[in-house]
C-alpha cells in the first residue's frame, strides 16, 4: 500500500485532473447561473480538435514553431465558446429544454470533429501528431500552480466581485435579480460562454497538453466526470477542486497501479471498479446521503417573466 | 387529417433545416451536397441489402426510441437508455450461456424475460431516487450509464469471456437460444443480413407502447402525472408511483435492445456494441414528437442515415460518416428550439388560434 | 409627485386595470384598496416596470417617464418591497441589499462599506438588521426590513409597499408602522397596496379604492371610516339571488375538529378551526384570499402532507389524515379546486379524457378486461353526459382542455364532480373568472346538489356568492373563524369588516 503515494502517482493525478478541474469551473459558471450544463462534454472536444487542429496548422502552415501550442490553446478557447454560445442561444433567448439542448450538442460533437478532420487530414477522426517541444508545458509543477492560481482567482470573482454576486442570484432567485435592475438573461450568458471557455481550454490541454494529437472521441466522457466533480463538490469552486483531484486520482490509480491496490483475497482489484468510484459517489451525494446537496434553487429552469 | 400534418410539420422542417445546414458544411469540406446526400439516403433503398440492413439498423432504435418516449410521457428524462441495455444485453448474453444446453422452449423465454427485467431494474433505480429522495433523474441516469458499461466489462473480462479470445466478448450463446433471421422465411433475402424477428417484436412494441399508454389506466396515470402532476395529484394519482413505474417500462423497452444484439445477431454479449443507441433514441422520440408511429418513421430515417453513411464515407472524397452525428445533432438542436420555429412561422402568417369562440 | 394616468392593462382575456387614475401627492402615506383581482397590483407593478401598460401614461414629478423596467424605476426614485419577498435566501442581508447597485469597483465588492452605509440606514430610519447575517436566518419581519433597505439605499423616494403586513404579527404591525411614519417624516412617500381597512385608517393620510380594475373613489382617510370603505370595496350590482329552499340539514358528514396547518417553511396558515358540515347544507366560508381558506380545504382534500396537519377531519367515520387523496374520493368527497388551470384539468388532454379524472381507475371506466383497458364507450358516455348535462361549448368532446373559455372548463370540472354523486363537496372559488350565464348556471346546481342530501363547503371570495348559496356562514380571518352570522339577516357591510378586521 506504500507504493501508492508514490510522486508519479501524484503527477499523473495532476496530469488527469487538470482537465476536470477546467471543465468543472467553467460548469460552475454556468450552473450557477442557473443554466445546467450537460453539454461539457461536447464543448470539451470542441476544445481538443480545434487546438490539436490550429496547433498543427500554426506549425506547419505558418511555421510558429514553439508558439503554435499557445495558438492552439487560444483556438481552443475560442471554440469552446462558439459552441457555448449555440448552447446559449437555444437555452436562453428561445427557451429550449436545457437538458435537450445539451445532448443535441454532444450528439452534434460526436461527428463534427470527425467529419472535419476527415475533410482537412484526411483520416478517420484524428489529427496528425505533433511533435513533443511543441505541445503545452508538461511539468506537473507548472500546471498545478497554474490551476491553483486559477481556482484562487475563480473563487474570488465568484464571491469577492458584484459579478460573482450577480451571477449567484440569477442562479438562486432570478425574480430578485430581476427586481433589483439586474438583467437575467445577461448574467446567463456570461455563465454559459465562461463555462465554454473553460471547458474549451480544458479540452485543449487534453489534446496539445495531455497526449500529443486529437483521437475520435478522446474526451471519453471526461465532461460529464466534470459535471459529476461539480455536483460532488456541491457547485463550490475549492470543493469542486478536491472532487476532481479524488477523480483524477482514482483515474490514474486505475492506470499505473495496476495489481499494487489487492484485496485481502489478494486478488487484484479489476479496473473497472476502480472507474466506477466517482459515479457511484456523485449518485450517493445527489440523493443526499453525504450532507446535503443542494444546487442553485433556480438551476434548469428557464427565466420567464411571471405575469 | 390536419392534425397529423400539423403535428408532421414541425419535425419535418427540422429535418429539411439540417439536412440544409449540413449541405453548407459539405460545401465548406469541397464536395458536393446532392451527391453526397443521394449516396447517403439512395444507399437504404437497394434489395436485399439496403432495405435488409437499414430494418435492422432502425430495430435498436426503436426500443431506445419508445424507452425514452415513455419517460418523457411522465416527465422524465431518461438518459439512461444506454446503461440500461448494456445491462440488459449481458444479461441476456448470460441466460443464454448459464443455461445454454436447454430447449428453445424454457431458454427463448427466459432471455426474453432476462431482458426486460433486468433493463427495468436498472432503470427503476434512479426512478427511486427521484421519487425517494427529489434527486435529478438526469445526473443518475449519466452516472449510471458509466457504472453500467465499468460493471458489465468486468463481467464479461473476469468471468465470461473464453480463455485466449482477444475480443472483448462473451462466449456464445447456446443455440437454443437463437431467434430466427428473416432470411428463413422470406425468399430470396439472404440470412447473412442479421435482421431478425426482434424487428417484429420492435413493431410489436410499438403497438402496445400505443395500447398502454392511450388505453389503460396505468398509461392515463404515467400521461396525467408527465402533463400535469398537481391536477394528477388532485385526481389521486400517486406521482411517486407513477415515476418508477414509467422508468421501470422505459428500461424494459431498453432492453429489449439486448434480444435483437444477443439472441438475433451476435448470438453472444460484445462489448460495445452499441452505437450511441441510447443517445440516438432520444432523437428519435424527440423527433418522433414523443408518439409510437413518429419512432418509427424517425427510427427509419435515422437508420437510413446510419446506413448510409459507411456509403459516403467509402465513396465520396471529403465526407466521412461522421456527416450523419453531425446532422443527427442539428436535428436535435432544431426540434428543442421548436419556439423559434412557431415565431418564424408566426411572423409570415398567423398560427391557427386553437381556442374556441363562444 | 407620481401619477398613473388612464392606465389600462390586459391579461389575455382579463381587463385588469381599467382607465385607471391615481395621484400620489409628496409626504403622504397613501393606501390603495381593493379585493383580491382588484388591479391594485397590477397598478403598482406597471409603477415599478414589472409590465408595461398598454395604454397610458406614467407621470413622475410632473414629467411623462417612460418606465420599462424595474432599472428605470429605481432610477426615477421608485422602490418596491413586493408581497413575496424578493430576497436571494442563501446570501447576507448586506449582499441582497446592495445586488444590482454594488459599492466598490468591478473587481472587488467592498461589503464592507456597505455594511457602513447599511447601518447608517438602519441607525436613521430605525430599521434594526444584522448585514452580514443570512436572510434565510431572518424572520418575515426582519426580512421586510431587508426589503425596505434595499429601497432605500438606492435613494427611492417613493415606496411602493405590496401587503406589507400579510405577514407580520399584531405586535411587528405596531413596529412596522411606525418605520411608516419615520419614514415620511424624512420625506418619503410611501404607497400601500392593502385589503386591510384597520390599517388604512390606522396609518394613510389618503385613500384610492379599486375595484374589478378600475378605481371607484380617492378620499382623505380622516374623512371616511371602516364601513364606507368596505362597501366601496365590495359592493356591486346585486346579481340573482339564487332561488333557493331552505335546507333540511341531517347528521354532520364532515367534522372539523381544532385543525392546524402549516406550510413547508413552519407558517401556521389554518389555526385551530372547528366546524362542521351537515348533509343537505352548505356551509359557507367567506374571506379575503390569503386567509387560510386555500389550505384548509387542500388539507380536507388530502394534497398536503400530513406531517403538516394537526387535528382531526372526520368524514365517513374515518380521520381523513390518515388516509390520501384516491381513498377521500372512494369516500365520497369531490373537489372543486380553485385553481382549475393548475389543479383542475389537464390541459393538453381533450375533455373526454379529462371527464374522468379521479374515477379513471375503476368501473365503469375500466370495465374491459379485468380492469385494465379503459372503456371507450363509456368515457364517451360519462363525457356526454357532463358535456350536456352542464352545457360545456363547444360540445365536441375532443378538443383540448385548453381550448375552452374558463367559464365552460369550470363547468366541465363541476359536471364532473357532480357525475361522483359525491356525499360531500368542497368547492373553492366556483365562479372565479366565470361569465355570468355560467355562474347562475353553477350555483344552481350547487343548490340542486345539497337539495340531493350533499354537503357542501363553500370557499368564495365573492360576497354576493357566498351569501346567496350558503345556508350558515362562517368568515375565515388570518386562518382563525372570526365569526358565523346568518346569511340571510347579515348586512354585506357586517361581513366585510368581519373579512377585512377579523372581529
Amino acid at each position: 500500500m506504500r507504493d501508492i503515494f508514490t510522486l508519479s502517482l501524484i503527477a499523473s493525478t495532476i496530469r488527469l485532473a487538470t482537465p476536470l478541474v477546467l471543465a468543472a469551473l467553467g460548469g460552475l459558471f454556468s450552473e450557477r447561473s442557473g443554466v445546467i450544463n450537460i453539454a461539457l462534454e461536447g464543448k470539451m472536444l470542441a476544445g481538443a480538435f480545434t487546438a490539436a487542429a490550429v496547433t498543427y496548422a500554426a506549425d506547419t502552415k505558418f511555421g510558429l514553431g514553439n508558439a503554435s501550442p499557445w495558438v492552439g490553446l487560444l483556438a481552443g478557447l475560442v471554440a469552446g465558446l462558439f459552441i457555448a454560445a449555440i448552447y446559449a442561444v437555444s437555452c436562453i433567448k428561445f427557451k429550449a429544454d436545457q437538458v435537450v439542448s445539451g445532448a443535441a450538442i454532444n450528439i452534434l460533437m460526436l461527428g463534427v470533429p470527425g467529419f472535419l478532420s476527415g475533410a482537412f487530414f484526411l483520416s478517420s477522426g484524428s489529427t496528425p501528431q505533433l511533435p513533443k517541444d511543441h505541445l503545452l508545458p508538461q511539468s506537473p509543477v507548472v500546471i498545478a500552480i497554474t490551476i491553483l492560481l486559477l481556482v484562487a482567482v475563480i473563487w474570488y470573482v465568484l464571491y469577492k466581485t458584484p459579478f460573482g454576486l450577480r451571477l449567484r442570484s440569477v442562479g438562486e432567485k432570478p425574480e430578485a435579480a430581476d427586481a433589483a435592475g439586474v438583467s437575467v438573461s445577461r448574467l446567463r450568458y456570461s455563465g454559459v460562454l465562461l463555462a465554454g471557455m473553460l471547458a474549451g481550454i480544458g479540452g485543449a490541454y487534453l489534446s496539445i497538453g495531455q497526449s500529443s494529437l486529437f483521437t475520435r472521441n478522446m474526451t471519453a466522457g471526461r465532461g460529464f466526470i466534470a459535471l459529476a466533480a461539480l455536483i460532488f463538490g456541491k457547485w463550490r469552486p475549492v470543493q469542486t477542486l478536491l472532487a476532481c483531484l479524488l477523480f483524477g486520482f482514482t483515474e490514474a490509480v486505475s492506470i499505473q497501479m495496476q495489481g499494487a491496490v489487492k484485496l485481502p483475497s489478494g486478488e487484484d482489484i479489476p479496473v473497472q471498479f476502480i472507474n466506477m468510484v466517482p459515479y457511484v459517489l456523485t449518485i450517493v451525494v445527489l440523493a443526499g446521503f453525504i450532507g446535503s446537496s443542494r444546487p442553485p434553487r433556480a438551476l434548469g429552469v428557464p427565466y420567464q417573466k411571471e405575469k | 387529417m390536419k392534425k397529423i400534418a400539423r403535428e408532421l410539420l414541425f419535425p419535418l422542417i427540422a429535418v429539411i433545416a439540417a439536412f440544409v445546414v449540413g449541405g453548407i458544411l459539405i460545401l465548406l469540406v469541397g464536395d458536393n451536397p446532392i451527391t453526397a446526400y443521394r449516396l447517403l439516403l439512395g444507399s437504404a433503398l437497394s434489395w436485399p441489402d439496403g432495405i435488409g440492413y437499414t430494418l435492422f439498423h432502425a430495430t435498436p432504435l426503436i426500443f431506445t426510441g419508445l424507452a425514452v418516449l415513455v419517460g418523457f410521457r411522465c416527465g422524465l428524462f431518461n438518459i439512461g437508455v444506454e446503461g440500461q441495455l448494456y445491462i440488459a444485453a449481458f444479461a441476456t448474453a448470460w441466460v443464454g450461456i448459464t443455461l445454454a444446453n436447454r430447449s428453445s422452449w424454457i431458454l427463448i423465454p427466459l432471455c426474453f424475460a432476462a431482458a426486460i427485467l433486468s433493463g427495468a431494474l436498472w432503470a427503476a433505480i434512479p426512478g427511486v431516487l427521484k421519487a425517494r429522495f427529489g434527486s435529478h433523474e438526469v445526473i443518475n441516469t449519466i452516472m449510471l450509464n458509466f457504472i453500467a458499461v465499468s460493471l458489465v466489462s468486468y463481467f464479461t473480462q473476469y468471468h465470461y469471456k473464453v480463455p485466449g479470445d482477444p475480443i472483448l466478448q462473451t462466449a456464445t450463446i447456446g443455440p437454443g437460444a437463437h431467434i430466427a433471421r428473416l432470411g428463413k422465411f422470406v425468399p430470396g433475402f439472404p440470412e447473412r443480413i442479421p435482421l431478425n424477428l426482434a424487428f417484429l417484436l420492435a413493431l410489436l412494441c410499438c403497438l402496445l407502447v400505443y395500447l398502454f399508454l392511450w388505453r389503460t389506466k396505468w398509461g392515463y396515470e404515467i400521461r396525467a402525472t408527465g402533463s400535469n402532476p398537481s391536477a394528477a395529484e388532485y385526481g389521486g394519482i400517486s406521482i411517486r408511483k407513477q415515476i418508477v413505474l414509467a422508468m421501470a417500462v422505459s428500461g424494459a423497452l431498453a432492453g429489449m435492445v439486448g434480444i435483437n444484439e444477443v439472441l438475433g445477431y451476435r448470438y453472444r454479449y460484445y462489448d460495445g456494441f452499441s452505437d450511441n443507441y441510447g443517445f440516438t433514441g432520444i432523437a428519435v422520440a424527440l423527433l418522433g414528437r414523443n408518439h409510437p408511429v413518429g419512432v418509427i418513421l424517425a427510427a427509419l430515417l435515422f437508420a437510413v442515415l446510419q446506413h448510409g453513411g459507411i456509403y459516403v464515407d467509402g465513396f465520396s472524397e471529403n465526407v466521412t460518416k461522421d456527416i450523419v452525428q453531425v446532422l443527427q445533432g442539428i436535428i436535435i438542436l432544431f426540434v428543442a428550439a421548436e419556439s423559434f420555429f412557431k415565431w418564424l412561422v408566426g411572423r409570415g402568417r398567423p398560427l391557427p388560434r386553437l381556442r374556441a369562440s363562444e | 409627485m407620481l401619477e398613473l394616468r388612464e392606465i389600462t392593462k390586459r391579461f389575455g382575456d382579463v381587463l385588469a386595470n381599467d382607465h385607471v387614475n391615481i395621484v400620489v401627492k409628496p409626504g403622504t402615506i397613501h393606501a390603495i384598496v381593493g379585493e383580491n383581482g382588484a388591479g391594485k397590483s397590477t397598478a403598482m407593478r406597471i409603477a415599478y416596470g414589472f409590465y408595461t401598460a398598454d395604454s397610458g401614461e406614467i407621470l413622475v414629478d410632473g414629467q411623462v417617464r417612460d418606465i420599462r423596467s424595474p432599472h428605470d424605476a429605481i432610477a426615477l426614485g421608485i422602490g418596491m418591497v413586493h408581497q413575496h419577498f424578493m430576497l436571494v435566501e442563501t446570501m447576507t442581508v448586506a449582499e441582497n441589499i446592495v445586488l444590482g447597485a454594488e459599492p466598490g469597483s468591478a473587481f472587488a465588492l467592498d461589503l464592507k462599506s456597505a455594511a457602513a452605509q447599511i447601518r447608517q440606514l438602519s441607525e436613521e430610519f430605525k430599521l434594526a438588521v444584522n448585514p452580514s447575517e443570512p436572510v434565510e436566518h431572518l424572520s418575515v419581519g426582519q426580512q421586510q426590513r431587508v426589503e425596505l433597505l434595499k429601497a432605500l439605499y438606492r435613494h427611492a423616494r417613493l415606496l411602493i409597499l405590496d401587503e406589507p403586513t400579510a405577514v407580520l404579527t399584531p405586535l411587528e404591525v405596531e413596529e412596522f408602522f411606525g418605520i411608516l411614519r419615520r419614514m415620511r417624516a424624512q420625506g418619503k412617500i410611501v404607497l400601500i397596496i392593502t385589503h386591510k381597512l384597520s390599517e388604512v385608517l390606522a396609518i394613510s393620510d389618503e385613500v384610492t379604492v379599486m375595484r374589478d380594475g378600475k378605481v371607484v373613489g380617492g378620499v382623505q382617510t380622516k374623512d371616511t371610516n371602516a364601513a364606507e370603505l368596505a362597501r366601496m370595496m365590495v359592493g356591486r350590482e346585486v346579481l340573482l339571488r339564487v332561488e333557493k329552499t331552505d335546507s333540511h340539514a341531517g347528521n354532520a358528514a364532515l367534522e372539523v375538529r381544532n385543525l392546524s396547518v402549516i406550510t413547508a417553511t413552519g407558517a401556521k396558515r389554518v389555526d385551530n378551526i372547528s366546524f362542521e358540515v351537515r348533509s343537505g347544507e352548505i356551509v359557507g366560508i367567506a374571506g379575503v384570499e390569503g386567509n387560510g381558506q386555500t389550505e384548509l380545504i387542500e388539507a380536507l382534500a388530502g394534497l398536503v402532507e400530513p406531517a403538516q396537519i394537526t387535528g382531526e377531519m372526520i368524514a365517513g367515520g374515518t380521520n381523513l389524515n390518515s388516509i390520501g387523496a384516491r381513498a377521500r374520493r372512494e369516500l365520497g368527497i369531490a373537489h372543486i379546486p380553485e385553481d382549475r388551470h393548475r389543479r383542475g384539468l389537464l390541459l393538453d388532454f381533450n375533455l373526454a379524457e379529462n371527464s374522468i379524472l379521479g374515477v379513471h381507475y375503476r368501473p365503469p371506466i375500466t370495465a374491459l378486461a379485468g380492469g385494465v383497458f379503459l372503456d371507450d364507450s363509456a368515457i364517451r358516455k360519462r363525457a356526454t353526459e357532463i358535456i350536456e348535462g352542464f352545457d360545456v361549448r363547444p360540445r365536441n368532446a375532443a378538443l383540448p382542455a385548453r381550448a375552452l373559455s374558463g367559464g365552460n372548463q369550470q363547468k366541465l370540472i363541476i359536471g364532473r364532480e357532480y357525475h361522483v354523486n359525491p356525499k360531500v363537496l368542497l368547492v373553492s372559488q366556483p365562479t372565479r373568472g366565470v361569465d355570468i350565464g355560467a355562474i347562475e348556471f353553477i350555483h344552481r346546481q350547487l343548490v340542486s346538489l345539497r337539495d340531493q342530501g350533499c354537503a357542501i363547503l363553500l370557499v368564495s371570495a365573492e360576497l354576493e356568492e357566498v351569501t346567496s348559496l350558503s345556508d350558515r356562514l362562517l368568515i375565515i380571518h388570518e386562518g382563525r373563524i372570526a365569526g358565523e352570522v346568518d346569511p340571510r339577516v347579515a348586512t354585506l357591510e357586517e361581513i366585510g369588516l368581519l373579512m377585512t378586521r377579523g372581529h
